[in-house]
């Protein structure tokens, strides 16, 4: 037992393959079986991947998910921003430019409008919970942006450490409610085509909910998305600490 | 080969990250600007370009086509490694500036997707072959 656990510890990326087959596998039997087919494998995938992340954080109390446990230490490196980067960009191939040239102007305004109204929001619902200092209510509105921008926002003016974690986890509670999401309201709001992905990425604008929202709603569609997403946590930095917080600042 | 496939789609990648990384610091941001979708838009001119067909075609179309089926695997992976926990723990406020902006983003989407050309829906999924990923050229089943 000893031996074997050396093994699978030794070799994290390849664990990581295995457990990862294996989820797919059970996932894909459950969609099929449970479901009928209604619910995508990748999608119940997906949550089971967040249930088990749940689940590990509160078992070891670290912030990785199942990364923290030991043997499963690999799937941090299969799962990290490299991997996830370097998939993303396998999508693109077989895009069509004609698809991507249609969607460019609104895919722009897209990423612009995302960031802007997640950040009146997240800065609403900050004023709503008793903020009334523009640090505050800034660095809020700017995780409910992603929280990547949320942190760097709240850092650039000074904005206190507790705020800035609420700023993480309120970045952290939009990304994985467009994993889970994205493919219940699909249908809904029209997301059946390239055009309305390219949209959606932007508006969205989290590249780990979109990719795995996309992902469990049709893959063809994860390009799209994807190429508008990665422009906006970019532009959220930019807008967060500079034009976004002077606004706030001269409102308060 | 495949390897000049996965070698092709790494260089775009790092090339765009590059280009990404400048970007930031030109503008002065502590973020990748782009980095990523400078890289996928690499990728779709040079697999539309003569001089790369060899790099994007047989063998070596199989090592870009490996990767891009393997995408949601990762993505199950990146799953399990998310701090799911802090977003449950981070309490209402969290919760709801989380929820609300991603409902009022979910419904922005169909308003600002009327302008422009539009483009048709995809041709329904073949479900029976039941692997995801590979978004194959056509557009059909994969």
């Amino acid at each position: 037992m000893e031996t074997l656990v050396a093994v699978i510890s030794a070799n994290g990326l390849i664990t990581a393959f295995a457990v990862v087959g294996i989820t797919v596998w059970i996932s894909y039997l459950m969609s099929a079986r449970l479901t009928a087919g209604r619910i995508h494998g990748s999608a119940i995938a997906i949550i089971l991947g967040l249930a088990a992340s749940y689940w590990a954080g509160s078992v070891t109390g670290g912030s990785r998910g199942v990364v923290d446990i030991g043997v499963l230490a690999g799937i941090g490196l299969m799962g990290g921003g490299m991997m996830r980067d370097f998939g993303i960009v396998s999508t693109a191939f077989g895009v069509h430019i004609s698809e991507l040239r249609k969607a460019g102007v609104v895919g722009v305004i897209s990423i612009f409008a995302g960031v802007i109204v997640s950040f009146i929001v997240g800065a609403l619902i900050a004023v709503a919970f008793g903020y009334r200092d523009a640090e505050s209510i800034t660095a809020i509105g700017a995780g409910a942006v992603t929280y990547i921008v949320g942190p760097v926002t709240g850092t650039a003016i000074g904005a206190s450490s507790d705020v800035i974690a609420l700023s993480v986890a309120a970045g952290v509670v939009k990304s994985i409610l467009v994993m889970i999401g994205t493919p219940l309201v699909a249908k809904q709001i029209g997301l059946n085509n390239p055009q309305s992905a390219m949209v959606f990425g932007g508006l969205m604008g989290t590249t780990s909910g979109v990719a795995g929202g996309l992902a469990a709603t049709d893959p063809r569609l994860v390009p799209y998305g994807a190429m508008t997403a990665t422009f906006y946590t970019g532009l959220g930095c930019l807008m967060g600490p500079s034009i976004l917080y002077f606004i706030v600042r001269a409102l308060v | 080969m495949i390897i000049y496939g996965v070698a092709l789609l790494s260089a775009c990648l790092l090339a765009g990250l590059y280009v990404g990384e400048l970007l930031g610091q030109l503008l002065g941001v502590q973020a990748n600007v782009g980095g990523v979708g400078i890289a996928m838009l690499l990728l779709v001119l040079a697999s539309s370009m003569q001089r790369f067909k060899p790099l994007v075609t047989g063998a070596s179309a199989n090592g870009i086509n490996f990767w891009s089926a393997m995408y949601i695997p990762i993505i199950v992976a990146m799953a399990a490694s998310q701090n799911v926990v802090a977003a449950v723990d981070g309490g209402l406020l969290a919760l709801l500036a989380g929820v609300a902006a991603v409902v009022v983003s979910f419904a922005l989407v169909p308003v600002l997707s009327r302008f422009g050309p539009q483009s048709d829906p995809l041709p329904p999924l073949d479900s029976s072959s039941g692997t995801p990923g590979t978004p194959s050229k056509t557009g059909g089943g994969v």
